[in-house]
């Protein structure tokens, strides 16, 4: 999933998503990048595969927007082995502090 | 919602944590096999770590003693670097040899006062999190909760 996230406008683009104001046109999202729209939805379509976002319809508009379910299952899952890591350190420090 | 930063640390685990011991010391827990396993919480089945060795471990807590886990030894240099590749707990069972590893490094600094351990834990952009976090929670529902409690009396 998260090859998907490796490129450096796909995240600013996830970002963008996540700062709100809710489904967005590729003209609103494609706002302050210098690559060029088609890029954008290339981009967009490859976060659609990872499942990331998704699109829709808003009247005339295709509109996208974030899939918050996966990304929500990731953070929690390192959010896991991050607290695994923090209780082994603590026991590595009683270790070689006694 | 999650916040930009959030997003671009998702690849990685970073911690730091200053030591009152000397380098030396910190070294030992690391580089031996049987000191790592004391604080780490598993019985390692080799006696020293060499780049390239293949090490299996075994979780080493009541009632999980069924999950093991298997480390890749990459650098070993003394009192600077120690790093592996694993698959961070992986569910008893389950096949992960179609998965990347993550790649765990412990750098050691000597600092006022003792030293100085940063451990980075990389390259979870390549790892299916959200099917990791499915299987955490199907295996015996609330595992995070109960490796905790028995970390807990463990410590103790």
């Amino acid at each position: 999933m998260f090859a998907a996230l490796g490129d450096e406008t796909r995240l600013a683009l996830l970002a963008r998503l996540c700062e709100g104001g809710g489904p967005s046109s590729i003209a609103r999202l494609a706002e302050g990048f210098t690559v060029s729209r088609q890029a954008v939805t290339k981009h967009l379509q490859v976060l659609s595969g990872a499942g990331l976002v998704r699109d829709a319809r808003r009247g005339r508009e295709r509109v996208w927007e974030l899939e918050p379910g996966r990304l929500a299952d990731a953070r929690r899952t390192l959010d896991e082995l991050s607290r695994r890591w923090d209780e082994a350190l603590d026991r590595l420090k009683r270790f070689v502090e006694e | 919602m999650e916040k930009a930063d959030r997003i671009e640390t998702l690849d990685r685990i970073e911690k730091r944590i200053v030591l009152r011991a000397p380098r030396s010391r910190v070294w030992r827990a690391l580089s031996r096999p049987e000191e790592f396993g004391a604080w780490f919480g598993a019985r390692l089945d080799a006696a020293t770590f060499e780049p390239g060795a293949r090490v299996t471990g075994r979780i080493a807590f009541p009632g999980y003693e069924h999950w093991t886990f298997e480390l890749t030894v990459e650098r070993v240099e003394p009192e600077r670097l120690l790093s592996y590749r694993w698959h961070p707990y992986p569910v008893p069972g389950r096949d992960y040899s179609g998965e990347p590893m993550t790649l765990v490094e412990f750098r050691l600094e000597e600092v006022a006062g003792g030293t100085e351990l940063t451990v980075v834990e990389s390259g979870f952009d390549r790892v299916p999190l959200d099917r990791r976090a499915q299987a955490y929670r199907m295996n015996e529902g609330g595992w995070a909760e109960q490796l905790r409690n028995v970390e807990r009396h463990v410590s103790k």
